[in-house]
């Protein structure tokens, strides 16, 4: 049954390259069958290669399954193969879940567009790349989904490609994320230079056994793979794309920008994690990252007019959020973090989705109102995603996945007090800034008129997503209240297990109780504000438009960097190296100018220039004798 | 044999093609397509022939070769050989031929009779260059590409046609003359060591040179190769050149012309002037790097869709002359590769431009915008050919690419990090190209056709080759490593010898 694997990244490839090729003369309902359907039987592929791992797992608890020699360049080889462990397979379950339900979705919510079978085509293209990235038993095969899926974002950034913003957007995305990927393509020669091979179990076994902990060159590779995964997940410092991604159809933004593609940064450092941990700083910086950013993120999705920008920054923090994780060493809760993040953020942004379509492309919060008798599946979508997201404490999937890395943030070995504050007040301005949502969208007033009431292909998704957003969380449930961690046992054949290093003040108990009044406080917070006294207006205060704007790195890097190579490129558009060259000719026809004025035609001139040419040639001659 | 009949077949079908033109328009293209398919068949002959004595036993030095006595008092010969480089380089030609004849198809109307004689005649010459191992004849071939590549951008090109192909002219013979000097000297030498003059370049591989003189001849050859490859300072007639040039003529000029600057630093620096070119090596590596950057920064900040494209070679060029002067098997192995994909992926660039030259009648990028809405095909080809020439995975330049670098990395970490920066720079040209013609909205309100039969039959075969060497360049670096491994030992060699 495992040798099935190939199936899943070949099903949406295969729909993918007949939607490109002839999805433009196909019906819709084929297009529709081809792009669905693809992907539920890639799920179908997924479900059944997990269930036989679980039933008999392969020996060592992974599973390669060798497909060709990609290149063998004398001492360079590489080979395609797709490799299995519980961390990929965690992986592929839920891409191809959740990607078939976001397929599904989209069967409606793009079902007038004119770019119906590109979109699926697009989409397609997507989870293959995804899939390959997940699966690759080779930094270079990963490297090739990495693009893939790099390119796919930037199509469907760009999908509306007649408005300039769109593409613009688009271009953004690429653009800031393809920096991360030359450091992490920099990072792979130099492992390759320095362990002789692009395969990454044994990348990682000859790291360890060649490198010491905390060696320069460790730090180095670590350090290079680490700028590929913040450009990829959007962290400090190269967050500033995914809020403009979100020009793109929403169900591009559920799949890419939320659940899938932008993890794929804690997916590469989780699956290099042995490198990470030869490189102490690094994994420090990781967390650091992660803490400063998922707080930014969150002050960002406070100051927010637009519902799918809230949704984006959101993202950016909740990745911040596994970023700490990871640089705390609890690499298993990144992974169950990011398992909730894909169920509860896919949620949202399906639901959003609804709330734009219902109200003509709307985006605007503070001109919604009053939706929750209206579309009262997207209301209890809301309501559970954002609990999910706000971690309301035992229901919801959020408040396991979070809490744990809130215990892990003291009691992990990387764990201090500062982290661990940083992951309160993430967690307070996480509720505060969800909750604004749901009061201002579905409280209140009407202000809009809804046109369009969700069908069933929406609808589902929605309610498949309701409740994985709530049982998701009990994979996990901490062993101090009684609960068992299968997720992290069953995670742990591939990443170390969970350590509790510290062990109080603060105790696991404390840090729920904590974190379930962050969840109270920010919620009363968001009740007073926007349900009582009902702000009618976004703030418009300086630190406001600051934290709008996303802290100002869009300015910064247009003036540093933008304008100063636009400016550059421009000033030097007809090259100056062709300035010499020209210099040169313009030369020679003086020379040739000046020459022909001696061509008088007089005879006169001649026979004087004749006389006097033999003259200084023979003295020339009898002088230097 | 069958090598003489490579070159053969094209001379004569060249002038057939010539005089066809007084029957019917179309003759001269059958004729053409018909010997260049032929020639094919017979390459594609010789790779299945040879391919599978790869893999099990030491394949000979050539594999074909042909050797007739031409002017034995100076010891020159018709001697021509084929190993595993020049036959890559062979089935690259006679590609990007059919390639440049499908796409002219309509584009060329005006005495189509001496156009397609032209074009057989410079592919014959670049033949010539793939194949010669005697430098004498070798010479007669590098000219031999010059003349008609003058004529086909002269006659057939855009409104500075007659600039650009002076100064193509200008650049190549300067240098040539250069290289000429050197290949006579190198036979001079020869008779002062040995008694007889010899142009045969077996007899000059084991000849052995004073330091001094083995520099000064290698500046000779190299002055040829960089021009035509072209290094950074010394490329500006391409951007003239390329852009003013008939779709064809980019095409072979791109495509093949280039290649033969890359071949000459593989076939002759490399291996006769192994110490010198040792001693080059750091400052010709950073020529690729700055040309890398340099051509992609240029390419970003053009008007011209052609010119554009035309920047993107200089920097596609700085891989491969980074990679050559890495001068470790990876890094060679990926600057064949990146030959290959790049006469590929830059060839389809502008058979695009051609493509929509002849529906907009510009080249300017400002009055596009918006295509992809009247033509949604030739626009996804054009996408992907883009993102070929930007460097993604899955297709060919990549390969190219990350071999050069993962080779470079080995000599110095810097300059790969450096040439590194080339895949953030082409994205921005890449984007730009996408985004000004095919995205945005159509605001000159163009309605063509979309892309008729001649264009797909270029662009299908183009993306299925890039596809090809991006997933699975195996069989090509199979053919190209004892021709590698060849250069290789030739240096190692020399490394002993002054030890």
């Amino acid at each position: 049954m495992l040798n099935l694997l190939w199936l899943a990244p070949a099903f949406p490839l295969a729909g993918a390259a007949v939607l490109a090729l002839f999805g433009s003369r196909f019906p819709r309902k084929l297009v529709s069958l081809l792009g669905v359907g693809s992907i539920g039987l890639a799920a179908l592929v997924s479900f059944l290669v997990g269930w036989s791992f679980l039933a008999s797992p392969p020996p060592g608890n992974a599973f390669l399954l060798p497909l060709w020699t990609w290149m063998d360049a004398g001492s360079f080889r590489a080979d395609f193969g797709l490799y299995l462990d519980p961390v990929s397979l965690l992986m592929l379950v839920v891409v191809t879940f959740v990607g078939f339900l976001i397929h599904v979705y989209s069967t409606e919510y793009m079902r007038h567009d004119d770019g119906y079978a590109r979109f699926f085509a697009y989409m397609n293209l997507f989870v293959a790349s995804m899939l390959l990235l997940v699966l690759g038993n080779n930094l270079l095969v990963l490297y090739v989904g990495w693009e893939g899926v790099g390119l796919c974002s930037y199509l469907l950034i760009g999908f509306w490609y007649r408005d300039p913003a769109n593409v613009r957007a688009a271009n953004k995305a690429f653009l800031v994320t393809r920096i991360g990927d030359t450091a992490f393509a920099i990072g792979l020669f130099l492992l390759f230079t320095h362990l002789g091979t692009l395969d990454i179990q044994q990348l990682m076994q000859r790291a360890q056994s060649q490198w010491e902990p905390g060696s320069g060159l460790a730090i180095a590779a670590a350090a290079l793979l680490l700028a590929g995964a913040c450009g990829k997940s959007a962290q400090l410092p190269l967050q500033t794309w995914l809020p403009d991604a979100m020009a793109g159809p929403t169900p591009t933004s559920a799949l890419i920008h939320a659940a899938t593609m932008v993890t794929a940064g804690v997916y590469l450092i989780a699956r290099t994690q042995a490198l990470f941990r030869l490189a102490p700083p690094v994994q420090l910086a990781v967390a650091v990252i992660g803490a400063t950013t998922l707080l930014m993120a969150a002050c960002s999705a406070l100051a927010q007019r637009d519902i799918k920008r809230v949704l984006a920054y959101s993202t950016i923090s909740q990745i911040g959020y596994m970023f700490l994780a990871l640089g705390l060493g609890a690499w298993s809760a990144a992974m169950f973090h990011f398992m909730t993040h894909a169920f509860f953020k896919a949620l949202l942004f399906l639901a959003a989705g609804a709330v734009i379509q219902a109200l003509h492309h709307e985006q605007d919060m503070f001109r919604m109102g009053g939706l929750r008798t209206e579309l009262p599946v997207v209301f209890w979508s809301f309501v559970i995603g954002g609990s999910a997201l706000a971690g309301l404490p035992l229901l919801t999937a959020g408040f396991f996945s979070k809490d744990l890395i809130l215990w892990q943030s003291w009691a992990g070995p990387n764990g201090n007090i500062w982290f661990w504050l940083c992951g309160m007040a993430g967690a307070l301005l996480t509720s505060l800034y969800t909750y604004r949502l749901i009061f201002l969208v579905f409280y209140g007033p009407p202000k809009a008129h809804v046109a369009a009431r969700p069908g069933l292909a929406i609808k589902l998704p929605l309610v498949v997503l309701c409740v994985l957003s709530i049982v998701g969380g009990y994979a996990d449930t901490p062993p101090h209240f009684g609960g068992t961690p299968a997720l992290s046992n069953f995670l742990n054949s591939t990443l170390p297990a969970l350590e509790e290093v510290h062990v109080g003040p603060i105790t696991e108990v404390t840090t729920a109780l904590c974190a379930s009044l962050m969840f109270a406080a920010g919620f009363s917070l968001a009740f007073v504000l926007y349900y009582r006294r009902r702000v009618e207006h976004p703030s418009e205060t300086a630190l406001a438009r600051f934290w709008s704007a996303g802290w100002g790195f869009d300015q910064l890097y247009d003036g540093v960097f933008v304008r100063p190579f636009i400016w550059l490129a421009a000033v030097n558009r007809n090259d100056v190296v062709d300035a010499a060259y020209a210099g040169i000719a313009s030369a020679a026809q003086e020379c040739s100018r000046v020459l022909r004025l001696t061509e008088t035609g007089r005879v006169r001139w001649y026979a004087s220039g004749l006389a006097l040419g033999s003259a200084v040639f023979l003295a020339f001659v009898l002088l230097t004798r | 044999m069958i090598l003489f009949w490579l070159v053969a077949i094209l001379i004569a079908a060249g002038v057939l093609a010539g005089v066809a033109a007084r029957w019917s328009d179309t003759a001269p293209r059958v004729i053409c397509l018909g010997a260049l398919a032929t020639d094919f068949g017979l390459c594609l002959g010789l790779w299945s022939g040879h391919y599978p004595a790869l893999a099990t036993i030491g394949p000979p030095r050539w594999f074909a070769e042909l050797s007739w006595n031409w002017i034995p008092q100076w010891g020159i010969r018709f001697h021509l050989a084929v190993d595993g480089l020049g036959l890559a380089l062979i089935l690259l030609t006679l590609f990007l031929g059919i390639m440049a004849v499908l796409a002219s198809w309509r584009g060329i109307q005006r005495s189509a009779g001496f156009f397609h004689f032209n074009l057989l005649w410079v592919l014959a010459g670049v033949m010539g260059v793939f194949l010669a191992v005697d430098l004498f004849l070798f010479y007669f071939f590098w000219e031999l590409m010059l003349v008609p590549m003058y004529f086909l951008i002269a006659v057939w090109g855009y409104e500075r046609r007659i600039y650009a192909a002076i100064k193509f002219f200008l650049f190549t013979q300067i240098s040539s003359l250069l290289m000429l000097a050197a290949i006579v000297a190198l036979a001079v030498l020869h008779q002062s060591a040995t008694g007889s003059y010899s142009f045969e370049y077996e007899d000059l591989l084991s000849m052995p040179l004073a330091p001094g003189t083995e520099m000064l001849l290698a500046l000779g050859f190299l002055a040829a190769f960089a021009v035509k490859l072209p290094a950074f300072a010394i490329h500006t007639w391409l951007p003239d050149a390329h852009a003013e040039a008939p779709t064809a003529g980019s095409v072979i000029l791109a495509g093949l012309l280039l290649k033969t600057g890359a071949f000459g630093m593989l076939r002759f620096v490399l291996p006769l002037f192994p110490n010198a070119a040792r001693q080059l090596a750091p400052w010709m590596m950073t020529l690729g790097v700055i040309g890398i950057l340099y051509g992609a920064v240029l390419a970003f900040a053009q008007t011209d869709l052609k010119r554009m494209v035309a920047y993107t070679s200089v920097s596609h060029m700085g891989f491969v002359l980074l990679g050559i002067f890495a001068m470790n098997d990876i890094a060679l192995q990926g600057a064949l590769i990146q030959m290959l994909s790049h006469g590929v992926s830059t060839g389809a660039l502008f058979i695009l431009a051609g493509a929509l030259n002849e529906r907009l009648h510009s080249r300017d990028l400002r009055s596009m915008g918006g295509l992809w809405d009247t033509m949604p095909v030739l626009s996804g080809a054009g996408l992907f050919f883009v993102m070929a020439s930007a460097g993604m995975p899955g297709l060919g330049d990549f390969v190219g690419e990350f071999l050069v670098l993962t080779g470079t990395y080995r000599v110095s970490p810097v300059l790969a990090a450096l040439g590194a920066l080339g895949m953030i720079a082409g994205a921005c040209y890449a984007l730009r190209l996408v985004q000004t013609v095919f995205f945005g909205p159509n605001v000159h309100n163009w309605r063509f056709p979309d892309a008729h039969w001649y264009e797909w039959s270029v662009a299908a075969p183009m993306m299925a080759c890039l596809l090809w060497i991006g997933l699975y360049p195996q069989p090509v670096l199979n053919v190209v490593r004892p021709a590698i491994d060849g250069i290789r030992h030739q240096i190692a060699v020399s490394t002993l010898a002054k030890r």
